[in-house]
């Protein structure tokens, strides 16, 4: 049987060794050129929020900010689907301004007429999602050139980079012909965006149907008057949009440094306790106390140094 | 249990003797990991790891039928129940979600210590045979479960990590693709498929449960392995599981549960891949479709044959991914050194630790989007764990000179001049000074 076995695993180890120097090859008579989106893509800025790291809490007018941002700029194309009004509890507001929010949103909500039985909408509530801007995907489409603008709710948690990467994207727009990456090589023709794209070297494939949402310093007002340059309002859109995939990070910190706690307390106890049930038991063969030579040679010595005889 | 100075059990209070006496449960948990069982005194803490790993088969469980309780398993409603309902609105659900998840890495964890602590030290050899047998039923049942768990969100990774792994099917001719169609109740994964997955995923876990009490009543015939692979001989060469190792493994426990909720706490998603918090869409195929971390290095194995031989190499591939675990049920008899413990052989050692690089090597390869070298460095590992495996381990056992082995597990342990200061016979087992008064 170890014959067969050796020659299955012979058979399996000789086409993949021939695999490779096959693949080595090719590589070697041709190698790949480094695509343009290799060359020109960038890795996301740095972005610190106060929400980073294990203590890390929300910076709430921050994320009242960013919401602003949100409801005055993204929210014309992007969706919010899994966020609902009473959750903006967690950015500081009080029932009555979250009824006022809900009550005020641009979108109503769908609903029937209570007459008629027919399709109609109704003012939104503090306990609807927030009412995305297009009824449906071809909706959207329609009205953006056929690229659909994905939901916001969870944006920082799927793509690579978080937060940072949408505050990159946010501030990352440039103009193609004039583009120059860090090695100052120019961007080449194909790799220019095609009609309705637009060229951001933190967009994976370097042009993105979205264009710049963040233009112009003072697009919004901010109330606790915050300057509203496009840095700062990328910024707090970044910091909302962590908020709205993670609204239970705060708990989830808190709790996390008292588990901690115990579970450190609990180890160290019960390190503790183990070290006194072996304490014994790794010197079993040992004689210990006035069986152990050396105790009875000691004995011994003392007994004879007073002369006591025994 | 296996040695004739284990204690048997007896009942202190008049209820334990009345439930004895009618179903011995407290002499079965006795004789299981209480007092009652003699387990080599010498073991490392490599062999904390199945207590862990049936720490976190319970911990799966209890979140998980927690999560059933709120999941809904249709496609319109899976994503947002998860990621709405749960991680939103039920209490703590975020903490449920979150635990259950990272549960299942950390399962994976600690079982491939587990695996790699027996592959070391010889673990698999008899009469220990069935015990390893039945831990890779256990592994394959993890993985059949975790793979199913991952798609039940319905991220895209989910979607298209089902799409690719039911797809395995139709590399078989014939056969496969209509097989492939039955299994999913469809062509593609959609409500059929994720109502079954459901199904099974609650399931399966309890077969493990099944199987787990198999593997360690197997494992109580002969009784635990020890670091120097030599057999128990004589009463001192073991100690009572309870309190010795209950208090071991306790501590322990504690501490990789430490590891584990700072991970849960304070970076969940690390061990996630991003793409799943994207519903999923049969339109858009995402740029590198991975599975979790844990099948990476099958992952690598499977699409390291890149040339049609006879075979497509899609085949080639599915068979070497299948063909790479079940070998391992045939390590008793490829590995025939009569010495167990890799400690005492000076050639396997070396190997070993070559085969755990070259695992290393194959999980971060099928992690990584390929390029060229990537592609050919997953095919050199790949093709190493096979020879490693089927033609190696056979000629080192074959020709190999062992060190000499201690001459039982007490000597190992204690130092020649602590032996020599208590007569033979004179040792209690449970420890403690011979001497108590002059």
């Amino acid at each position: 049987m170890r014959f067969i076995l050796g020659f299955i695993g012979s058979v399996f180890a000789a086409i993949l060794l021939f695999s490779m120097i096959s693949n080595l090859a090719t590589y070697v008579k041709n190698p790949p050129a480094p695509l343009a989106a290799e060359k020109f893509h960038k890795e996301p800025k740095e972005l610190r929020l106060k929400s980073d790291g294990p203590f890390g809490k929300f910076d709430k007018a921050q994320l009242q900010r960013g919401f602003q941002v949100y409801s005055e700029v993204c929210s014309a194309c992007h969706s919010l689907k899994l966020v609902s009004f009473r959750e903006l509890k967690g950015l500081g507001y009080n029932d009555a301004e979250i009824k006022k929010i809900a009550s005020d949103w641009k979108t109503q909500v769908p609903s029937i007429n209570p007459d008629t039985g027919e399709p109609a909408t109704r003012k939104a509530l503090a306990s609807d999602n927030i009412p995305a801007p297009f009824a449906n995907e071809v909706a959207a489409r329609a009205a953006n050139n056929n690229a659909l603008p994905p939901d916001l709710s969870l944006i920082t948690k799927s793509r690579e980079g978080g937060a940072a990467y949408i505050y990159s994207l946010l501030t990352g727009w440039a103009n193609p012909d004039t583009y120059r990456n860090e090695h100052g090589e120019k961007l080449p023709a194909e790799a220019k965006p095609g009609p309705n794209l637009h060229f951001n070297p933190y967009f994976a494939n370097l042009n993105i149907a979205m264009p710049p949402p963040l233009t112009s310093e003072g697009q919004v007002t901010y109330a606790d008057g915050t300057k509203p340059t496009v840095d700062q309002m990328a910024k707090d859109v970044s910091a909302f949009l962590v908020w709205t995939a993670e609204p239970n990070l705060e708990n989830r910190h808190a709790a996390g440094l008292s588990v901690a706690i115990f579970l450190l307390f609990a180890s160290i106890l019960g390190y503790l306790a183990y070290r006194q049930i072996w304490h014994d038991a790794k010197r079993v063969v040992r004689v210990t106390g006035a069986l152990d030579p050396k105790n009875q040679a000691k004995s011994k010595s003392a007994k004879a140094k007073q002369g006591v005889v025994g | 249990m296996s040695f004739s100075w284990a204690r048997p059990y007896e009942p202190k209070h008049p209820v334990m003797r009345w439930l004895d006496e009618r179903l011995p449960l407290p002499r079965l948990v006795y004789g299981a990991i209480g007092g009652g069982y003699p387990v080599p005194r010498n073991l490392n803490y490599l062999w904390n790891f199945g207590v862990l790993a049936g720490i976190f088969l319970t911990i799966q469980i209890v979140t998980g039928i927690v999560l059933a309780m709120h999941y809904f398993a249709t496609t319109d409603g899976a994503f947002n129940s998860v990621n709405q309902l749960i991680m939103r609105d039920v209490s703590a659900g975020w903490l449920l979600r979150y635990a259950h998840m990272n549960g299942a890495s950390f399962f994976f964890i600690v079982t491939y210590i587990h695996i790699f602590r027996g592959l070391y030290y010889g673990s698999y050899k008899a009469p220990r045979e069935l015990v390893w047998m039945l831990g890779l039923v256990i592994y394959l049942l993890m993985m059949a479960t975790a793979f199913m768990g991952y798609v039940l969100p319905w991220g895209q990774m989910s979607y298209w990590g089902a799409q690719v792994i039911t797809g395995f099917f139709s590399a078989f001719p014939l056969i496969g693709e209509p097989m492939r169609v039955w299994l999913l109740g469809g062509y593609a994964p959609d409500q059929a498929a994720l109502t079954r997955f459901f199904s099974l995923h609650y399931l399966l876990p309890f077969v493990i449960a099944g199987v787990v009490i198999l593997h360690i009543w197997a494992l109580h015939i002969p009784g635990s392995g020890n670091p120097t692979g030599v057999d128990v001989k004589e009463e001192r060469d073991t100690l009572p599981f309870h309190p010795f190792y209950t208090a071991k493994d306790g501590w322990f426990a504690a501490f990789v549960l430490l590891v584990y909720a700072i991970v849960t706490y304070f970076a969940p998603d690390y061990l996630g891949h991003p793409d799943n918090y994207i519903p999923a869409n049969p339109l858009a195929t995402p740029a590198h479709i991975v599975p979790e971390w844990y099948f990476w290095p099958f992952y690598a194995i499977l699409r390291s044959f890149t040339i049609d031989f006879i075979l497509p190499a899609k085949l080639w591939g599915v068979l070497a991914m299948f063909g790479s675990i079940l070998l391992l049920f045939f390590l008793p008899w490829l590995d025939k050194s009569p010495v167990r413990s890799g400690a005492y052989r000076p050639v396997f050692k070396r190997f070993f630790w070559l085969l755990v690089i070259d695992v290393v090597i194959l999980g971060y390869v099928g992690g990584a989007p390929l390029n060229w070298w990537r592609t050919a460095l997953g095919q050199l590992a790949s093709a190493y764990y096979f020879v490693h495996f089927l033609v190696i381990l056979p000629l080192v056992s074959a020709f190999e000179t062992p060190d000499p082995l201690p001459s039982s597990i007490s000597s190992s342990v204690l130092h020649g001049e602590e032996a020599e200061a208590a007569p033979a016979g004179q040792a209690k087992p449970r420890g403690g000074s011979v001497a108590t008064a002059g």
